[in-house]
């Protein structure tokens, strides 16, 4: 045995490793893993909007365009449903890839670790997974307006601007959602998340009907979920009237969300993975 | 072929350097209540084969972690290939190549993928990766597979695999933890002739392992660990002198009898050793003791006489009561 003393090896001089591009390096791996497998995604991300379009906002539509009231919110049922079931879907994408694939990268293939014993740390995991869940959003979100637009659902310029509107609410979600997930042991807890949290979240935010049409104190609840805000930031800016300082405070409440989000995130994956 | 070139020398030139791999002074694991490594020290010298060996619980992949940087110190000191683990975490491991105790490949994912990806965590550029790629497969004797899933593949190409994947970086210092549990023969003399040749390449190798033939056949100094503290140290020759007498006799009487035949027979070794099945005479001349042995009447059923190995070393070391 040498003494403390003893001149140990000689390190390199060699420079520290990059924050940012480590985080891309570490989202690397979700887009390669996704050109692998992206034909399961085909349906959740393609086919559900024209489904959800045709047979609620035109089939649906059909009946309550005809029906005594003639429109909802000053338009057809149609322009009313698709901007709401742009952010409901930028919503369930955002947790979909929040959940089950963080357990994944923890538990299940590990693949969190694999990075970690690389000169990767723990931020770069995250924020590469983040950014790899923010695409999957946007790459939804793109995908719906283009489907919007070929149902003739897109009245208005503005409607680029929902385009960012349902990736912040996707993020929004995203965010915490990881946070929570990097704390569980099973999926179970995924399934309660979404039976009281996601799925009410997507029927009662204003997506299929207007709040007002809820008893006062539940369109107060209603004013107050994160949903509503993703919804009615992206139907005011489809339909044309994008709303000044309200739709501000709509896209502020996801932004401090998302921020809130991302700092839970940094310090329970940091519990989970370094011990 | 040589993974390192021709020189058997890593990228960054450092193989030939004398020094230390690892120092450790006082290195110390808690997790809160248990403390998992308490106060060991060791040296880990450059270009050698280093192996820890323990029972289940003794430690020994604690140690490992923080090594590789991966779990923070709780006290003590620790320096790997010269820097802090605290400060230059990820300088570090950008140096080191670490086999994990449960492989984290990616099952969907192809073996050419897997390591392709990997390598990139450590920012390689493509070009270069690509062909060190074909190099792995082939040192890992996976080309034939390359392009298939991980899924389907046995736990010794797996371990191969996650073998190749770790050397990816032409690191200076391989961590292996376990790296032939769960194997069976063919595939772990295999495994074994891989690390020979990274050993002769001038690769440092950590290791744990809990098969003493294993420890035998490749470290060429090793630490036994118990409930968090190293018991011995030394190569294994070294050890086995120390610690074991040349050889030992091996006795099998009727059952229920060891008891009573290891106190008749006491006198005749320098230690005894009682087991269920059989009786463990330590001595430096087997022959003439088994002779004296047959001498005194109530001969054995059956009788072996063999040299002393590690794995005497071990369990006298740390004893013979089952680890869960």
């Amino acid at each position: 045995m040498t003494s403390a003393a003893a001149s140990p090896a000689v390190a390199v001089d060699t420079p520290r490793p990059n924050r940012i591009p480590g985080a891309f390096r570490a989202y690397g791996y979700n887009f390669l893993a996704y050109k692998r497998t992206w034909r399961g995604s085909l349906t959740t991300t393609f086919l559900y909007p024209v489904l959800y379009l045709a047979a609620i906002g035109i089939g649906l539509g059909h009946l309550i365009n005809n029906g005594p009231r003639r429109s909802v919110d000053g338009v057809i049922y149609l322009w009313f449903l698709a901007p709401g079931l742009l952010a409901g879907t930028a919503m369930q994408i955002g947790a979909n890839e929040s959940t089950f694939p963080v357990m994944a990268g923890i538990k299940w293939l590990k693949t969190y670790f694999a990075m970690l014993a690389t000169p990767l740390e723990v931020t770069d995991v995250l924020y590469g997974h983040f950014l790899w869940i923010l695409t999957r959003v946007a790459l939804a979100s793109g995908v719906f307006l283009a489907v919007m637009a070929a149902f003739h659902t897109v009245p208005s310029l503005w409607a680029v601007a929902a385009f960012p509107s349902a990736v912040l609410t996707g993020a929004a979600f995203a965010a915490p959602v990881m946070a929570f997930s990097a704390t569980r042991e099973t999926d179970q807890s995924f399934v309660v998340l979404y039976r009281f949290g996601i799925v009410p979240l997507f029927l009662f935010s204003g997506t299929f009907f207007p709040i007002a049409q809820l008893p006062g104190w539940l369109q107060l609840v209603a004013r107050c979920t994160p949903l509503y805000q993703g919804v009615t930031l992206c139907r005011g800016l489809v339909l044309g009237r994008p709303g000044g300082w309200v739709a501000a405070g709509h896209a502020g409440y996801l932004l401090v969300m998302l921020v809130g989000g991302v700092l839970a995130a940094r310090a329970t994956y940091r519990h989970r993975l370094v011990q | 072929m040589s993974l390192y070139g021709p020189l058997g020398v890593s990228t960054s030139g450092l193989k030939t350097d004398a020094g230390l791999a690892v120092l450790a002074r006082g290195l110390t694991k808690r997790f809160s209540e248990f403390t998992a490594v308490d106060a060991v020290d060791f040296d880990i010298h450059l270009g050698e084969a280093f192996g820890f060996l323990g029972p289940n619980g003794a430690g020994k992949t604690s140690t490992m972690r923080m090594i590789a940087c991966l779990s923070p110190i709780s006290g003590g000191t620790l320096q790997v290939l010269g820097m802090d683990p605290m400060h230059d975490g990820a300088q570090i491991r950008s140096r080191i190549g670490l086999v994990p105790q449960d492989d984290t490949l990616d099952l969907e994912l192809t073996v050419r993928d897997n390591l392709y990806l990997y390598g990139r965590y450590f920012g390689l550029p493509k070009k270069l990766l690509r062909e060190r790629v074909d190099q792995l497969l082939e040192f890992a004797r996976l080309t034939e597979r390359a392009d298939e899933r991980v899924d389907p593949l046995s736990g010794g190409m797996r371990r191969r695999l996650t073998i190749a994947r770790a050397l990816v970086s032409s690191p200076d210092l391989v961590i292996l933890d376990e790296p032939t549990t769960g194997l069976d023969p063919q595939a772990r003399h295999m495994l074994w002739d891989r690390l020979y040749r990274l050993k002769r390449e001038g690769v440092t190798l950590v290791i744990t392992t809990h098969y003493m033939d294993e420890a035998e056949q490749l470290c060429d100094r090793l630490v036994v660990m118990d409930a968090g503290r190293i018991a011995a140290e030394g190569s294994p020759r070294e050890l086995i002198e120390k610690w074991s007498t040349r050889e030992v006799v091996e006795l099998r009487f009727e059952p229920e009898g060891h008891e009573i035949h290891g106190e008749r027979l006491a006198d005749l070794a320098e230690r005894v050793e009682v087991l269920p099945d059989r009786l463990l005479l330590y001595t430096d001349e087997g022959d003439a003791t088994l002779d004296a042995v047959r001498s005194r009447g109530a001969p054995p059923i059956a009788a072996l006489v063999r040299r002393s190995t590690l794995e005497d070393v071990f369990l006298h070391l740390t004893g013979r009561s089952l680890v869960d």
